[in-house]
């Protein structure tokens, strides 16, 4: 449709809007403040050159891939793989350093736009890659069904970033929602299957070579369930809202519609730009997504500053 | 050097080369905000951003002509905004199958193609003149975290030597993929799903033991913990002023967009 | 005995999985000796390399380096002590520069930056790399890294050096040159793991073979490698 493949989830700078780009930047201080304490905390001085290799691992894994169907070819992101295997928060400060250094050794992905890349493919992939799973353990059972937990915990984290994309895309008026997000979700409907299947071959691996590797991490997973369900809720009420207040039969055909109907009125440069889809009441739909995005400003700089204070006292 | 991934850094001793990394670090991310905030469909402003990139590159020895066509590696994401052309409300100008493309909508999206393509020059105004270290070494010292800065240092390390083995890993694989005539090669997708997980369960096996012996090589040289560097050098003013031009100029540019689109 | 020396007695080590690794190892190394270990792969050479500086800890015996027990509190100044050189330089080579790898030691003994930038220096014109300071250590040849690897201890001034393989994986040349490197090391007391028997009779006056984890043999090197049973039984040849 209108995204191929190739474009992947690197935002490049100019798609975001000023705002946004500076709120992503924001959502990621305060998650790698958490991740760092809490790395720190369960991992101890191994950690940092762990990480720092398999983060390289994480870039070179990427360029396997296999032959799906029909031309297309599965590859992996990793975020759902790096936190079963080194728990979430050492997940989030691996994928953020691969998205670090795609931006800025190869271009992939703008340095405004870090901000929310690393959110996306680092910190969501990898937090709700890891809740996804654990909560389907403790529903099956630890020993059922290892590797298709892992596989859908996988679809689901590269879903979850897609829907996370074309959210910010749509807020900063960028591409409409309406569009953005079926063809985001459905691509990479397409490319969590690639990922899943890999991240499942790969654990299938390693629990057949070295199954000391894959114990729980229980202890190092300390509070990112609740910020991965607090990420995901505010995504879901952020993405339905505009679509429940709207009639979703023939809504293309009013996008068209009132593509030329309506005369150009061109919006002055604001801070949150109104336009964001031109069918639905647009003033709704943008109060909506600023009161989202700004709870979440305010939960995560409050969590930051939670964490800060609890680790000045505990020094 | 591997030849899959080219690293954008060109060696020279340029003054743009010369320039403090951490000065240029904060440069070229001021530029990129300036191009960012720039309203739509100020073409004219455009222009001017374009010749000031262009004029800072040429301080650091890149052409218009290497850093534009370097800058390309962005375009095909601006497919993700083509849906304006349709949706953004104007006067039709065109019609294309069944949808109809406004005037307004084509503006929006070229504006945010030529944006996205100069906020990608500015960014490799640092990357095309700038040794990833020093990046490193400029990010350590304007505050990011010596963990993660770390960490980005031992990614970058071994980042190459990884890629190596997966790419020996394919040609593994490659070598052993035949096809008879007239059979399907390649075997179901479950199993070739297999083996390509197999090839990054491997990959992770051998990088999560490299890490051990890493660790153990630190170790070994006293590591406890905390990882020490030298201090950085003291920041050379003068340096920071030549390099305040071009961002003073690119806030002249931004406000000339509003003057202009306000009398537009 | 004091500075200089390695005292191993009755070293006995177990891997994770509970396979014994090292049985009951005994080896003095007096100051300034020249000493090599030989043995099969697996015999345990390796893991008992990585007790002479604390990476790991015996499961009993005792270990006295340069005249101080193996001990936390003197783990510090053991590591100081003991330069060891891993087998794979891009482990041992972990920095994105040449330089920094050199200068890691020093900084982490606490040493002040001057002192730190003339080890480097020396360390670096020691094995004849001074040129490479700035470069990468991933676009460098197997004996450029080894070499490298070599001054990243050479720079904590070490008592010992501890080498595991150090001619593994070069090719003749680099090869001669890292064993004439290794034969201007007067100061250092040395420990060599190696397969490169030609090594052995070349810089070692003393050997002791190790297989499964035991002691073998440990005699003057003209001894061992002349006694072809003992070579053969052990997976060795004569140079």
């Amino acid at each position: 449709m209108f995204l191929p493949p190739v474009i992947a989830l690197h935002i490049p700078d100019g798609f975001l809007s000023v705002p946004v780009a500076a709120f992503g930047w924001l959502l990621l201080v305060a998650a790698l403040a958490a991740a760092l304490r809490q790395t720190r905390a369960q991992l101890g001085e191994r950690q940092v050159p762990m990480m720092g290799v398999i983060a390289a691992f994480v870039f070179a894994a990427q360029m396997i891939n296999f032959p799906v169907a029909g031309g297309t070819s599965g590859h992996l992101v990793g975020g759902a793989l790096v936190a079963i295997l080194l728990g979430p928060w050492a997940a989030v400060l691996v994928m953020t350093s691969v998205i670090a250094v795609q931006a800025l050794l190869f271009q992939d992905g703008g340095l405004l736009a870090l901000g929310f890349n690393a959110v996306n493919m680092g910190v969501l992939s990898a937090l709700v890659g890891y809740t996804v799973f654990r909560q389907l353990s403790r529903l099956a059972g630890e020993d059922r069904g290892y590797l298709l937990r892992a596989g859908i915990a996988a679809w689901v984290s590269v879903e979850v970033a897609a829907a996370a994309t074309a959210l910010q895309l749509a807020v900063s008026g960028t591409s409409p929602l309406t569009l953005a997000l079926p063809a985001m979700l459905g691509i990479h409907a397409a490319i969590g299957l690639g990922e899943a299947l890999i991240t499942a071959g790969a654990l299938a691996f390693i629990r057949q070579t070295r199954p000391d590797l894959l114990q729980s991490h229980t202890a190092a997973a300390r509070g990112s369930g609740w910020v991965a369900a607090g990420l995901v809720i505010a995504l879901a009420v952020a993405l339905v809202s505009p679509l429940a207040s709207s009639d979703p039969d023939g809504l293309e055909r009013v996008a068209i519609d009132q593509g030329f109907e309506e005369l150009a009125q061109e919006p002055g440069y604001e801070l949150l730009p109104d336009y964001t889809i031109p069918f639905v009441e647009h003033e709704a739909l943008t109060t909506i997504l600023a009161g989202v995005l700004g709870v979440l400003a305010v939960a995560a700089v409050t969590y930051g500053l939670a964490r800060f204070v609890r680790r000045g006292q505990s020094v | 050097m591997n030849p899959v991934f080219r690293e954008r850094y060109q060696q020279g001793t340029t003054a743009l080369h010369r320039l403090d990394a951490r000065v240029k670090l904060v440069m070229a991310l001021l530029l990129a905000l300036g191009v960012s905030l720039t309203p739509e469909g100020v073409w004219p402003v455009y222009a001017l951003q374009w010749c000031l990139i262009a004029a800072v590159g040429a301080a650091g020895g890149l052409s218009a002509w290497r850093l534009g066509r370097a800058a390309a590696v962005a375009l095909p994401f601006t497919l993700a905004a083509a849906a304006l052309v349709f949706t953004t409300p104007g006067e039709p100008v065109a019609r294309a199958g069944g949808l109809v493309i406004t005037g307004a909508g084509l503006a929006r999206f070229l504006s945010i193609v030529l944006k996205s393509w100069l906020a990608v020059q500015a960014a490799l105004l640092l990357a095309m003149t700038t040794p990833f270290d020093d990046i490193l070494a400029a990010a350590r010292s304007l505050k990011v975290p010596d963990t993660l800065v770390a960490i980005v240092g031992f990614m970058y390390r071994y980042l190459y030597v990884l890629v190596d083995e997966a790419q020996s890993l394919l040609r593994a694989r490659a070598a052993r993929s035949a096809a008879l005539p007239g059979k399907p090669s390649g075997g179901s997708l479950r199993w070739r799903a297999r083996v390509a997980g197999g090839m990054v369960g491997s990959l992770f096996l051998r990088s999560f033991e490299r890490s051990e012996r890493v660790y153990a090589a630190m170790l070994s040289r006293g590591y406890d913990g905390r990882l020490r560097g030298f201090a950085p050098p003291p920041l050379d003013w003068r340096s920071a002023g030549w390099a305040a031009l071009p961002v003073l100029l690119m806030a002249v540019t931004v406000v000339l967009a509003f003057v202009f689109r306000s009398s537009a | 005995m004091s500075h200089h020396s390695i005292e191993v007695d009755g070293l006995c080590y177990r891997y994770p999985d509970g396979r014994v690794a090292l049985e009951n190892v005994s080896l003095h190394v007096a100051p300034d000796e020249k000493v090599a270990l030989v043995g099969p792969n697996g015999a345990g050479k390796s893991t008992l390399l990585l007790h002479l500086n604390g990476v790991l800890r015996p499961a009993a015996g005792s270990i006295r380096v340069a005249g101080l027990p193996l001990e936390d509190r003197h783990l510090g100044q053991i590591r100081a002590a003991v330069g060891l050189v891993f087998q794979n330089p891009d482990d041992q080579l972990f920095s994105t520069r040449v330089y920094d790898d050199v200068a890691f030691g020093p900084l982490h003994l606490g040493l002040d930056e001057a002192e730190v930038r003339a080890r480097v220096a020396t360390a670096l014109d020691a094995v004849g790399m001074s040129a490479y300071a700035d470069r990468s250590s991933y676009h460098l040849s197997m004996g450029e890294k080894k070499r490298i690897a070599i001054a990243t201890v050479l720079s904590m001034s070490p008592q010992i050096l501890v080498l595991d393989e150090p001619t593994a994986g070069l090719d003749p040349r680099a090869r001669r040159q890292l064993i004439g490197l290794l034969r201007g090391l007067e100061q250092q007391t040395m420990l060599i793991s190696t397969h490169d028997m030609r090594l052995v009779s070349e810089l070692c006056s003393r050997t002791i073979v190790l297989d499964g984890g035991h002691i073998i043999a440990d005699g003057p090197t003209q001894v061992i490698l002349s006694d072809d049973a003992l070579l053969e039984r052990h997976g060795l040849e004569r140079p």
